[in-house]
């Protein structure tokens, strides 16, 4: 069985606490990953310079070029990791074994995190805004005649990983090429993401001491915060509210995307349909940027009735299936708890889980070791029934209704909003709203993205610093 | 060997018969034990002839230790000794107590002759960096270093408060506070005290080499030789990364106790046995024991894991089979313990979601 050990700056470190990554559906062992503790990383990180330094000494457009050659070597190569070594198919096999996504749906991830390592080039100009790369090296230069200076704020990036979704590693991928390291912790059900992305960057050239794993409990993400100046951690809601208003810390909590129809194309809302059915149930529904809200001003009924007739033929599959679109619960206890969730919120008024009526028997399905949710629809009479504002890691969605007047202040905060809209008034409120983070005008589904984006603040300028930078010949 | 074990399991019987008779016999007892025997239908001073008999009294209750009166602990074969009280916990609602007048005293001069004289020289001072307030610690380190000839510094250090600064998510308060303790412990070695002796939790002790590390110095060179040090979460990883990271050559002793048992001493742990901590009792004055989880009476197998149960027996205080907060795997004896022992001490799977660990 493959150890994975703890890479601290790339040397592997074999822990005396070990953790096992056991098969979802067959509880079969399928790696070791040693666990670091809290000191170990507050030590190393006192040689985090190291990481920025070893990367600047290899120019931005160099960097550039490996992690394309690392994104090769990702998605085909044969990569060696901790004692051995793993092919992607046996890369998406335990993908999907640890984390009870479909195999498929591990492929599609891995095909994503691939693209954006071709793409690195486009991406970093994206972010940069065309600006000359040598500058965020040299921390100084000249555009348009004035001077310019980009302040690194780290020489080194923290991040603490979930696990719920292999497609979340996109947002690290630009890291190296900005020539700032990388400290991982990774989420306990998915360490195969950073430790084979390691990996593919060592082949293709990437130096070793810029990157960091430490796979690990509570005290290791709490460490990596802690020691790293600049930081990203996923969690819920709590994590969100905990780290609000740190500078240092970036942290990425439920999206609550939705989609708002405007009541000037809700009356065709089946023309949208598919979009909407798309951003529910793509990725089984893991992702930030699935759509947990819809809301329209009327014929919401309508919509949950027929969404629900959709997903009511998802079921769960053997995650080796082609077809299979639901991912399994793989931490014990966890479906039950987030189905009882559910009906607790459902015994408000106005509030009707409409796909209930188009299932037989419950929510959760049973099967072995693997726990699955079926589909949800909940429809909402009201933008105030509490469940309106909430998200889940399974094909989840409400249908509220609420007139357009109210609809942007009501959503809250809105990781992705799809507006199907063409009153030039509700576009213009849309664009201004402040709650919202993604904007899509028309017919575009939540789940695309355009990677060229920025995603929940621009990372290089989480990471750099504008300020003012002046310098004159010193006196005679 | 065999014989050596057996003349522990002697010795243990013929000692908890004596504690029994004391603390159940009218002239000598504490009320709470001869209120309790009135309750009983047997004489447990005539029935009780050996440790195994003990578990015919039943469980132990958390709840007996908690309000007072706290007099009814005292035993009355004491009466007119000075009298100590202290507490376990206390974090929310009423904390454990315990009596003491002797038994803390007498707990950490058995400790002292565990410890090396080569790592804690006799006649050298300490710094103790840990919780005081209501715990017997502080007067137990204290008296350690008197009686090995030093005199002890101290850093307070309030693990209540701690607790709810976790709980509360005041992260700012919390590192504030970790700084405060560290500066005055970092203050106190550089003070000229000639301090070599440190009692320190793990947290704390990371804490205090880090801090040192930062100014260019290290454990050893700010003059530590020997670290005697307890605390939750003590693990072979954390250990070993101690050993190998942090103390820059200094020995260190991990140790594993409360106010309610007194202090178990470990096995030596190094390289040769993966950094394992393996935790002996002071026997006869207390027996630990691992137990199944769904039935204390019966002890697993020797390496299997079960939760920790204490049975505390001395004149002053006597507890039988208290079921502790914590799960570990049972120790055979070894050459310095002729007894059973236990490693891989760990907070109770049962409590855990709900226990803040750690925090000392």
């Amino acid at each position: 069985m493959m150890h994975l050990p703890v890479l601290r700056w790339g040397k592997p470190y074999q822990s005396l606490d070990v953790d096992e990554v056991v098969h979802f559906a067959t509880g079969e062992p399928i790696a070791r990953v040693s666990r670091a503790n809290g000191g170990i990383i507050q030590r190393d990180m006192r040689k985090a310079q190291r990481a920025r330094d070893v990367l600047t000494e290899v120019p931005i457009d160099e960097l550039i070029e490996r992690v394309g050659r690392a994104g090769e070597v990702y998605l085909n190569g044969t990569v060696p990791m901790g004692d051995g070594t793993q092919t992607p198919d046996e890369f998406v096999r335990a993908q999907s074994a640890s984390t009870g996504l479909p195999e498929h749906m591990c492929r599609a991830n891995m095909k994503k995190n691939a693209f954006v390592l071709a793409e690195m080039r486009n991406v970093l100009t994206s972010l940069t805004r065309g600006l000359e790369f040598d500058v965020l090296t040299r921390g100084f230069g000249e555009e348009r005649g004035v001077p310019i200076s980009f302040q690194a704020q780290s020489p080194v990036l923290g991040l603490v990983l979930p696990s719920n979704s292999p497609g979340v590693h996109t947002l690290w991928l630009p890291i190296i090429p900005l020539q700032v390291g990388l400290v991982l912790k990774p989420g306990p059900q998915e360490p195969w993401t950073p430790y084979r992305m390691a990996g593919a960057f060592f082949e293709a050239g990437i130096p070793r001491e810029a990157i960091s794993v430490y796979p690990g409990e509570g005290d290791v993400g709490a460490a990596v915060l802690d020691s790293c100046g600049r930081s990203l951690i996923f969690g819920g809601t709590a994590t969100v509210d905990r780290y609000r208003g740190d500078p240092r810390v970036q942290a990425h909590g439920p999206g609550f995307s939705k989609i708002l129809l405007g009541d000037d194309q809700v009356d065709h809302w089946e023309k949208y349909l598919d979009i909407m059915l798309e951003s529910v149930v793509g990725n089984s529904g893991r992702s930030c940027i699935n759509c947990s809200g819809i809301w329209a001003s009327r014929h919401t009924r309508e919509i949950a009735d027929a969404i629900s007739r959709r997903l009511a033929g998802l079921r769960p599959l053997p995650p080796d299936d082609p077809e299979a679109g639901l991912a399994a619960f793989t931490v014990p206890g966890v479906a039950d708890a987030v189905s009882q969730a559910i009906d607790a919120d459902l015994q408000e008024p106005g509030v009707t889980d409409v796909t209930a009526r188009h299932r037989d028997g419950g929510r959760v399905v049973k099967q072995g070791r693997a726990d699955y949710l079926l589909p949800t629809v909940v429809h909402c009479e009201s933008p105030e029934a509490a469940i309106a504002k909430k998200e889940y890691m399974f094909p989840f969605v409400t249908v509220v209704e609420c007139p357009e007047s109210r609809m942007i202040d009501a959503a809250g905060p809105t990781l992705v909003c799809s507006a199907i809209t063409c009153q030039e008034d509700f576009r213009k409120r849309l664009i201004g709203a402040v709650n919202i983070d993604r904007l899509n005008l028309g017919s575009v589904p939540t789940t695309k993205l355009n990677w060229l984006q920025p995603h929940e603040g621009n990372i290089v300028e989480f990471l750099f610093r504008a300020r003012a930078f002046q310098s004159a010949p010193l006196l005679a | 060997m065999r014989a050596r074990m057996h003349a522990a399991g002697e010795a243990l019987d013929a000692w908890v018969r004596e504690v029994v008779a004391w603390h159940f016999d009218p002239a000598s007892g504490c009320p709470f034990w001869i209120d309790y025997a009135k309750k009983l239908s047997w004489d447990p001073r005539r029935e009780i002839t050996g440790f195994g008999d003990l578990k015919r009294l039943g469980p132990f209750e958390d709840e007996w230790l908690r309000g007072g009166p706290v007099e009814r602990w005292v035993p009355r074969g004491l009466a007119g000794k000075p009298v100590f009280v202290f507490e376990t916990g206390g974090t929310t609602g009423i904390p454990k107590t315990r009596i003491n007048c002797d038994d803390f005293r007498i707990d950490y001069e058995l400790f002292s002759e565990t410890l090396p004289d080569e790592y804690f020289p006799k006649g050298s001072n300490w710094l103790m960096l840990g919780p005081s307030g209501p715990r017997r610690l502080r007067l137990g380190v204290e008296h350690l270093a008197q009686r090995r000839g030093g005199i002890c510094f101290f850093v307070d250090f309030d693990p209540r408060w701690v607790i709810k600064l976790i709980q509360k998510g005041w992260n700012e308060h919390l590192q504030a506070y970790k700084d405060h303790v560290i500066d005055q412990g970092v203050t106190i070695l550089q003070a000229n005290h000639d301090i070599r002796c440190l009692w320190a939790t793990p947290k704390l002790l990371e804490a205090l080499a880090m801090r040192l590390e930062s100014m260019g110095t290290t454990i050893r060179q700010a003059g530590i030789t020997g670290i005697f040090a307890g605390g939750t979460e003590f693990t072979p990883q954390w250990n070993r990364f101690a050993q190998e990271e942090l103390l820059d050559g200094a020995y260190m002793t991990p140790t594993y106790g409360n106010t309610l048992m007194g202090l178990a001493a470990s096995a030596p742990s190094g390289p040769h046995n993966n950094y394992k901590i393996a935790y002996y009792a002071p026997q006869p004055r207390a027996v630990i024991e691992v137990v199944d989880f769904d039935n204390p009476d019966c002890v697993v197998n020797y390496g299997e894991t079960g939760r920790v149960q204490i049975t505390t027996l001395t004149k002053e205080f006597f507890m039988p089979g208290y079921l502790e907060r914590d799960e570990g795997e049972r120790e055979p004896p070894c050459e310095l313990y002729r007894w059973d022992g236990v490693s891989g001490v760990r907070p109770y799977r049962g409590f855990a979601a709900t226990t803040t660990v750690g925090v000392y």
